[in-house]
């Protein structure tokens, strides 16, 4: 689950080298205007394509109003800038379907599953089962896409040096146009899955903050590192919550990964499975 | 008197080192000075002293401290407000444990525990860089709240985590009336702010704006990273300490770890950008507008709906103030990377040539 | 050559040092020796492993064999690798390929940085400035003016170095080096991208930091006349191994070298 929204940073930064804090704000804004449409009484598969044409002109409204005057500055100019992204994203959405949480019911059981818990003693809910399914789907295609399409390559060559991707002739504007509608639309898979777990509201923001331990764990640029870490953050936190939680007086949830990222950080400061980077001077 | 520096002629070095190197900008800041010490504390009513001046006061130290530490050093922090809580709940327990201590050094243990911390938390910076660090800062923020939260000694076993700070006394002078906790607050606050520029304009300054500029040339020419890293994180978080307790003691009174959150950290953050990174003014100019703007808007709205006669929910002001804080830094970030430090610059050169342009 | 200062002992010797990065063997067992107050050239085609050589030196990169030896102070020491902040407290400083300046700083602050290590107040008392902290300040802006003087740099002190043109910037970094004062001073191709008068002026600064303070210099060229005319002994690197040492004629006679840089089917 960590993984799905991990994967958005993980795009965004692959293709254009910007860390885009907004993508908690991107993910919190695609749940509602879903919730919102559907309590409306839009038609469920009505509601998701309009969705997926407001998040997709909304990550190209980005790109073209916040991120192209600022080629070429610092990536730490960038980061901030999507810090202020992040506040424009919360007011709107907010001001456009107002705060109050709304529950999302996507029609899939949030039960553990009879047959398996009997067969195998394992506790999977469908749900969750569901939620891996479809990070796995968009893993794959993502990966597909990245790889084997002319597309995909472009996108590879702009991360790489957008000023020599430039120069063989890669339409740049059009490049970072689709990455940003693309990461729209994982914002708007990963706000529906979330949002049908804990209910869509303000704190859904948050998840991106707990998205960041596992992408310094997995790397930033790596979308295997996005799946390993998220797998390990998950496990790890609940294992400590339920091993050392109870000596330090509880809660450690909020800070725990950190921690394990922080620790891991200063023995391979690229993460998992990032880039080594050689400084040349 | 025209703003003119042709006559003033500097015939040794250490003239030429001065911090206003020029009269006129020496008679202005005499000016200000005493504006600030002497006119507003007698002019200033109680609204302006406790709802504007002295937060504007705080929050200029807390991005003073944050300027140091990203403007200067180039290390972007995200933990500001946990720097804050530190120092506002250290202060608290000083005082409340060794009373005997007094107010002010109490204020300067609190701010050393938060540079304690800070060191600790800038152990990372040495082997990370950019947004990784900035991650890394986070962790700091979450930690210090949730500590704050669970350690009960650290609020006194205070069940919802709230502290009421205690009475300010120096030498059986109480501060007690807005005008003088106003005083309290400029007096550390101006002398916070000397200290920084004049530390800033020597050799550690130099130090922590090499490593911010090029840290591998730093290092060949002899600058040692770890120290210099370091010391930046524990100087920045001395001053958030600072600003910290005085938040605690002279703005709000009672204290929850609430009042720290992430939000804090971005909107000291936001201060700087707007306000001008790497400038001690700018630490002043981010804090004014912002602590101006939403009284600003709120005037605004409010003749608004009553020119229109529509009443604007509580709800959608407050969203809309979300929005445009994070459009201006947007438009700043865009528009004017160095702030208004930089605009204010400007307008200096072109007064210096005023009236004849050419 | 008349100079003030004649050639000396070894100053620098460096001990059969290997590198590699990945699989890329930057260097391989090149040994080398620095004279005191010589001027000493690293030549080689692209890629031969100069720039390594240099950074090995000063501690940027670490190789995985060979020693290095420095006399400093009178006493010998021995290096496995260097660290960057030693190997600059024993006396060697550097300029880079691509220029490495604080860009935010004047050119006044960039020199001074050069004297940090000469600097001995705490931050504290440079936070009150008054007393030791200001009178040692002063010290060193004199000492920093005078490097300014040397290298003809006074008119632009206290522009920030951004804005400066290449050409000066190359200067200041120099200077930057120079305020350290010392004894060993690394060069790494402090005239790329010059024109034909801005090369003759910073090999007229070259010669005259040599000659007037006694400076050691190890410089990578790749302008052939430049390095003839101004060097005195030559090492020549080709694919990370020494093929050639000696003066500039030894080399320019040295069947090796000619054959790396015209290209001889290995």
């Amino acid at each position: 689950m960590y993984s799905l929204v991990a994967l958005g940073f993980v795009l965004i930064y692959k293709a254009s080298g910007v860390f885009n804090f907004a993508q908690g704000a991107m993910v919190f804004f695609a749940a509602l205007t879903f919730v919102s449409l559907v309590e409306r009484g839009v038609n469920f598969w009505l509601a998701l394509l309009i969705t997926l044409a407001v998040m997709v002109v909304l990550g190209m409204a980005i790109e073209k109003v916040v991120l192209r005057p600022l080629v070429n500055q610092p990536p730490i100019t960038l980061f901030m800038a999507t810090i202020g992204l992040t506040f424009v994203l919360e007011g709107l959405s907010q001001l456009a379907w107002g705060s109050q949480p709304h529950g999302l019911d996507l029609g899939i059981k949030d039960v553990p599953m009879e047959w398996l818990a009997q067969s195998t003693g394992m506790f999977i809910s469908q749900f969750d089962l569901f939620a891996s399914g479809i990070a796995a789907v968009l893993v794959a295609s993502l990966a597909l896409f990245f790889q084997y399409t002319r597309i995909g390559r472009a996108l590879r060559a702009v991360a790489d040096d957008h000023q020599a991707a430039q120069a063989v002739g890669i339409p740049l504007k059009n490049i970072w146009a689709i990455v940003w509608a693309v990461a729209g639309f994982v914002a708007l898979v990963a706000g529906l899955m979330w949002g049908a777990r804990n209910g869509v509201q303000y704190a859904l923001t948050f998840i991106a903050l707990k998205a960041l331990p596992v992408l310094i764990l997995g790397g930033f640029d790596s979308v295997l590192g996005a799946i390993v870490g998220g797998l390990i953050i998950g496990a790890s936190e609940k294992l400590a919550e339920v091993y050392i939680g109870p000596m330090v007086g509880g809660g450690i949830e909020s800070w725990f990964a950190y921690v394990i990222a922080l620790l891991f950080l200063l023995v391979r400061p690229q993460g998992l499975f990032g880039e080594k980077i050689i400084d040349r001077v | 008197m025209l703003y003119r520096e042709a006559g003033q002629f500097k015939s040794t070095y250490a003239e030429d080192q001065q911090i206003f190197p020029i009269r006129q900008d020496r008679v202005a800041v005499a000016l200000l000075l005493a504006v600030a010490f002497v006119a507003v504390p007698l002019f200033a009513n109680q609204y302006w002293l406790s709802a504007i001046l002295i937060p504007f006061l705080i929050f200029s130290l807390a991005a003073l401290g944050l300027n140091i530490l990203t403007g200067y050093a180039g290390q972007l922090s995200l933990g500001t407000a946990a720097f804050m809580a530190v120092g506002a709940f250290m202060a608290y327990n000083f005082v409340l444990r060794m009373p005997w201590l007094g107010v002010i050094p109490s204020f300067i243990l609190a701010g050393l525990c938060a540079a304690g911390v800070g060191i600790v938390f800038g152990l990372p910076s040495l082997r990370i860089k950019g947004f990784y660090l900035a991650v890394a800062t986070l962790a700091c923020q979450f930690f210090v709240l949730w500590a704050i939260q669970r350690w009960g000694w650290i609020t006194n076993n205070s069940p919802s985590g709230v502290i009421a700070a205690q009475k300010v006394e120096i030498l059986g002078y109480v501060f007690d009336t807005p005008q003088r906790k106003y005083l309290l607050t400029l007096s550390i606050v101006a002398v916070l702010a000397l200290l920084a520029k004049n530390l800033m304009r020597s050799e550690t300054g130099r130090a922590f704006m090499a490593v911010r500029d090029m840290d591998v040339a730093a290092s060949v020419i002899g600058i040692p990273m770890m120290k210099t890293k370091l010391l930046a994180f524990a100087i920045s978080s001395f001053y958030c300490g600072v600003a910290g307790a005085l938040y605690a003691y002279t703005y709000l009174g009672t204290v929850e770890p609430e009042a720290f959150t992430l939000d804090l950290s971005f909107r000291i953050l936001f201060m700087i950008i707007i306000g001008g990174v790497g400038s001690i003014l700018g630490s002043f100019l981010g804090a004014g507008f912002i602590i101006l703007l939403p009284i600003f808007l709120s005037i605004l709205f409010g003749a608004l709906s009553h020119a229109t006669g529509m009443q604007i929910p509580h709800s959608v002001i407050s969203n809309l103030e979300l929005i445009i804080f994070g459009g201006l830094i947007i438009f700043f970030l865009i528009v004017e990377p160095h702030g208004l430090a930089r605009q204010w610059q400007i307008a200096k050169e072109k007064l210096r040539l005023w009236p004849f342009p050419h | 050559m008349n100079r003030a200062q004649q050639i000396g002992d070894k100053i620098l010797s460096v001990e059969g040092v290997s590198l590699a990065f990945g699989g890329v063997k930057a260097l391989q067992e090149v040994s080398f020796d620095v004279r005191e107050h010589e001027i000493r050239a690293i030549i080689g085609p692209n890629g031969a492993g100069k720039s390594s050589m240099l950074n090995v030196l000063n501690g940027v990169y670490h190789p995985q064999q060979g020693t290095i030896k420095l006399r400093a102070n009178g006493a010998w020491k021995e290096f496995h690798d260097m660290d960057s902040h030693e190997a600059a407290s024993l006396g060697i400083a550097r300029t880079f390929q691509n220029i490495a300046l604080f860009k935010g700083m004047t050119v006044l602050d960039n020199v001074m940085t050069g004297r940090n290590l000469k600097m001995r107040c705490s931050f504290l008392e440079q936070a009150i400035w008054v007393g030791r902290a200001r009178r040692e300040e002063l010290e060193h802006r004199r000492a920093v003016e005078e490097v300014i003087d040397f290298l003809e740099i006074q008119h632009i002190r206290k522009t920030p170095v951004g804005k400066l043109p290449y050409g000066l910037q190359k200067r200041v970094e120099l200077a930057r080096a120079l305020a350290a004062e010392p004894t060993l001073l690394l060069l790494d191709e402090p005239m790329s991208g010059m024109n034909l008068e801005e090369k003759q002026d910073m090999c007229r600064f070259v010669l005259d930091v040599n000659d007037h303070y006694g400076t050691t210099v190890v410089l990578i060229e790749h302008d052939m006349g430049v390095v003839m005319d101004i060097s005195d002994r030559v090492v020549v690197l080709d694919y990370g191994r020494k093929i050639g040492d000696g003066t500039p004629e030894e080399v320019r006679a040295n069947q090796a070298v000619i054959d790396a840089y015209l290209g001889v089917a290995h």
